[in-house]
């Protein structure tokens, strides 16, 4: 049980914007003309496609298989008909393209047939099937695969429950809570059953008493340790790993996850997908989303996955000064590049901004190592220090000062009297390190396959000689055996090298020659003087050296 | 196209040197208030060349003038010399120090936030060393009209109305074979330190909370710096008090109040780690009071905050703090 509350160190308190939508309930936003749902999930997975443009689906439709224990199935969010399956720009700050299947709605929303799991009486393995087949992807931002994270063998204490949505402007989970918390506890209970998890820690955060108040109707009269806790209002608290620290006081250092030290975390979000997939047959193919920022009607909306940015944005009616559209929050989400790209599983909220509402950064001015950066930093960093690594192309010395613990939560960024663009320097010298890693991994690589492509070769010169030398004594030994009279002078000796082999097995095979010449048809140096025939001999001797020499010429590598 | 994060702080350089420059007013008004108005052109003189080098230095290293001059870093070094300094000097005396203290010890190490050394204390040391006797010529207590003073920064000699700083008068007391208490019943001495001085000290102490308040500064540097004068101060004191001055002498002579809120504190050359900055300032005092007892000038604070400014990367390098999640390391 929960005793007190825990603190993370740092943190900022930005304006938060949230009651600009706060108050829109959950509209299901219309059906789109087109759309394009991607099948790639993370840059760890991308579906693998089962339909072909033509072809009939149904709200539901399995379209995409997972390719890898890190992938989940990809489904059609409506009824219609495959237009194609093309690259098509993707919600990335890259704008880099993707394969989609474009699927035009026959505007039935006709859903394909949805059985339900009773979970408590099927294994927990074909129960995690189910998620990965319906979808399930963590909604927080990270879609990491929710059958990986439930999945974890035992050792889980506590299940937490993020609904502490800390980025400003959003309001989707918000919503959520406040609007199905049934639902969201619904999720819960089964992603406790997942995980064996002892206890339920709901951590809101507590500018959003509504939600809180939502959630404990609905937890009222449930059984079992399930607490719905307030946590204060301080971004980044909604972090995986600061919430974490604030509802049990666990660390987790980078690199590890919650379920290592007996915690695993959730988004709200998530957990009511848990429940639509399990307790209604529904695979993921919408989620609620807040369009707000520089817009007539803020609002928040159940959309589609594929449906297009544009319509999305359409819905809340920006006003004519409307510039840049994020995807994501203020902190940590991006710019898009381009607006036809379709809102994905991590989609939470698009802003519109305008010069007024965003106004563009003064420019940079040098350090002052105020250590500003320092107070709110929730890694416990020393970011300037890092700021100074990265500028100086010090990578080593910003990885020994943890570069890779810093979360790009951006309290550093934002608070910074110099308006430095802290966050900038680190996204850039991780990439850096990335790629020089990359670099040395491939000529590893190469050095590899060089120096085994060396080996094979030498290996297969020995085996040939080897095989020749076998060969040669089997020869020699056979010789032996025949011309009793006329015994190899070299055949006693036991062949010492591979050339040695060659140049008995040659000699052998004058020997033979000879004798067979011999015996044949008497040659014109039959009636000789002793001299001549020494003579004879003698050129003998040196064809056969030379055959021997030439022979051993035919393998200048050797050694 | 811009990165995360799209949204910012309401603040800047300009506003944390402003913040600063307010926090300094008390101060600068008691010392109105004691010693006449003289100061204030101190202020004015130290403040026009401050800034005037450094936008020439600016325009000569081809930098946006604008931008860098408005950050206020400059007048807050001017200031602190004007402030550091004894009112009478000289008025080409003062401009020397902060033309140098910007070009030498700020512009040429890279302008802001580049300089390993605090630049006003630079200054301060440059001088003393260059000008010891003008640097040891302090008004005597009490207040000065400005025409006079206009005389006395425009280089006449008027000696009589020239003493010796509360620390100076202690030092040469005690060469003299007076005793501790003797020394501060003279006319020179007030309550606590020297007459004025010490009301001056006060308005450092206000405006240092404030900083706190602010969040300009954190409380580790002056909590230090205070805490190691006292200790310094009090061991000697406790072992002869009729040789060694008390700690509330200390803490209230000199510039040991400036010091500890606007002269340790500068982030630029200081450490930056919290358990850095308790060694960094700690080692201040106990350097100064080294200086003020046993050393040939009457106050160290200048030299042993260079000292200190030296062992930064060293300090910060050895006290970097545990990061989240790493704390069994």
């Amino acid at each position: 049980m929960i005793a007190g509350l825990f603190r993370f160190k740092g943190g900022i308190k930005p304006e938060t914007h949230k009651n600009a939508s706060a108050g829109a309930p959950i509209q299901i936003a219309p059906l789109p003309k087109q759309l394009i749902v991607p099948l790639r999930q993370s840059p760890r997975a991308t579906a693998e496609c089962i339909v072909v443009p033509g072809q009939k689906v149904l709200k539901g439709e399995r379209i995409g298989l997972p390719d890898s224990p890190l992938s989940t199935a990809v489904h059609a969010p409506t009824s219609g008909t495959v237009v194609e399956i093309t690259p098509h720009a993707m919600a990335h700050p890259s704008g880099l393209q993707t394969r989609c299947v474009v699927i035009e709605p026959d505007g039935d929303e006709r859903w394909v047939e949805r059985p339900t799991l009773d979970y408590q009486s099927t294994s927990p393995k074909e129960a995690l099937a189910w998620l990965r087949d319906h979808g399930i992807v963590g909604l927080g931002g990270a879609t990491f695969p929710s059958h990986i994270k439930a999945g974890v063998d035992g050792g889980i204490e506590t299940l937490i429950l993020n609904g502490a949505e800390c980025e400003p402007w959003i309001t989707c989970d918000d919503r959520l809570m406040r609007e199905r918390a049934d639902g969201i506890v619904a999720g819960a209970l089964i992603l406790k059953h997942l995980t064996g998890a002892r206890e339920i820690v709901f951590g809101v955060e507590d500018n959003k008493p509504q939600a809180i108040e939502a959630l404990r109707t609905a937890i009222h009269g449930l059984s079992g340790d399930i607490t719905v806790i307030p946590v204060p209002s301080l971004y980044p608290a909604g972090g995986e790993k600061q919430l974490i620290r604030v509802l049990t006081g666990v660390e987790i250092p980078h690199g590890k996850l919650g379920g290592d030290f007996g915690v695993q975390c959730f988004n709200v979000g998530t957990a009511y997908a848990v429940n639509r997939a399990i307790n209604h047959g529904e695979p993921l193919v919408s989620r609620v989303m807040t369009v707000t920022g520089n817009v007539e009607k803020p609002g928040n909306f159940e959309v589609l996955i594929g449906t297009p940015v544009e319509a999305l944005l359409a819905l809340g009616q920006p006003k004519a000064d409307t510039g840049r559209i994020l995807m994501g929050g203020p902190m940590m989400g991006f710019e898009l590049p381009r607006l036809d790209v379709p809102a994905t599983k991590a989609t939470n909220c698009l802003i519109a901004t305008s010069p007024a509402l965003f106004p563009p950064p003064p420019p940079e001015m040098n350090c002052i190592r105020c250590g500003a950066c320092a107070a709110v930093c929730p890694a416990e960093l020393q970011p300037f220090e890092l700021y100074w690594f990265s500028r100086a192309r010090n990578f080593g010395k910003a990885q020994e000062y943890h570069l890779f613990d810093c979360i790009e939560c951006g309290c550093c960024s934002y608070v910074c009297p110099s308006q430095i663009r802290l966050v900038d320097y680190y996204r850039f010298a991780k990439g850096e390190i990335w790629a020089r890693e990359r670099e040395k991994s491939a000529a590893d690589a190469a050095r590899e396959r060089f120096e085994f492509r060396n080996e094979r070769q030498a290996r297969e010169k020995r085996e040939k000689a080897e095989k020749l030398a076998a060969k040669a004594a089997a020869t020699k030994a056979k010789l032996a055996a025949t011309s009793a009279d006329a015994p190899a002078p070299a055949a006693a000796d036991a062949p010492a090298s591979p050339d040695d082999a060659k140049r008995a097995l040659i000699a052998a095979a004058l020997e033979r020659a000879k004798a067979q010449k011999a015996a044949a048809e008497p040659k014109n140096t039959d009636a000789l003087t002793p001299a001549q025939a020494a003579q004879v001999a003698e050129a003998d001797e040196r064809r056969a050296a030379k055959a021997a020499t030439d022979t051993a010429a035919d393998a200048p590598e050797s050694n | 196209m811009l990165t995360s994060p799209f949204v910012r702080k309401p603040t800047s350089v300009q506003q944390v040197m402003f913040t600063v420059l307010i926090a300094l007013l008390p101060a600068v008004a008691l010392y109105v208030w004691q010693f006449g108005p003289g100061i204030v052109v101190n202020l004015i003189i130290a403040t026009v060349s401050a800034v005037g080098a450094e936008a020439a230095v600016l325009k000569l290293r081809k930098k946006p003038v604008g931008l860098y001059v408005s950050d206020l870093s400059a007048v807050v070094t001017a200031w602190l010399i004007a402030l550091t300094f004894p009112t009478i000097l000289p008025a080409w005396i003062l401009i020397l120090a902060t033309v140098l203290s910007i070009v030498a010890v700020k512009q040429l190490y890279g302008g802001l936030g580049q300089n390993p050394f605090n630049p006003a204390m630079a200054a301060y040391c440059l001088m003393i060393v260059a000008y010891p006797s003008a640097m040891s010529q302090w008004p005597a207590a009490g207040w000065m009209d400005l025409s006079t003073h206009l005389q006395l920064i425009g280089g006449a000699s008027l000696d009589a109305i020239t003493g010796a700083t509360p620390l100076d008068a202690l030092r040469t007391g005690l060469r003299s074979g007076t005793d501790v208490n003797g020394i501060l019943a003279r006319e020179a001495f007030g309550i606590l330190g020297g007459r004025g001085w010490e009301w001056i000290g006060l308005g450092y102490l206000a405006g240092g909370l404030f900083l706190i308040q602010r969040r300009v500064i954190t409380w580790h540097l002056p909590t230090a710096f205070l805490a190691g004068m006292v200790l310094m101060s009090g061991l000697f004191w406790i072992a002869n008090p009729a040789h060694y001055a008390s700690p509330l002498f200390h803490l209230a002579s000199g510039g040991t109040l400036l010091a500890a809120f606007f002269i340790v504190t500068d982030p630029v050359s200081g450490a930056t780690t919290p358990r850095g900055k308790l060694i960094f300032a700690a080692s201040i005092a106990l350097i100064t009071y080294l200086i003020r007892n046993f050393g040939a000038y009457p106050d160290g604070i200048a030299f042993a905050v260079l000292l200190m400014n030296l062992c930064v990367p060293l300090i910060d390098m050895k006290t970097q703090p545990r990061v989240f999640g790493h704390k069994g390391d």
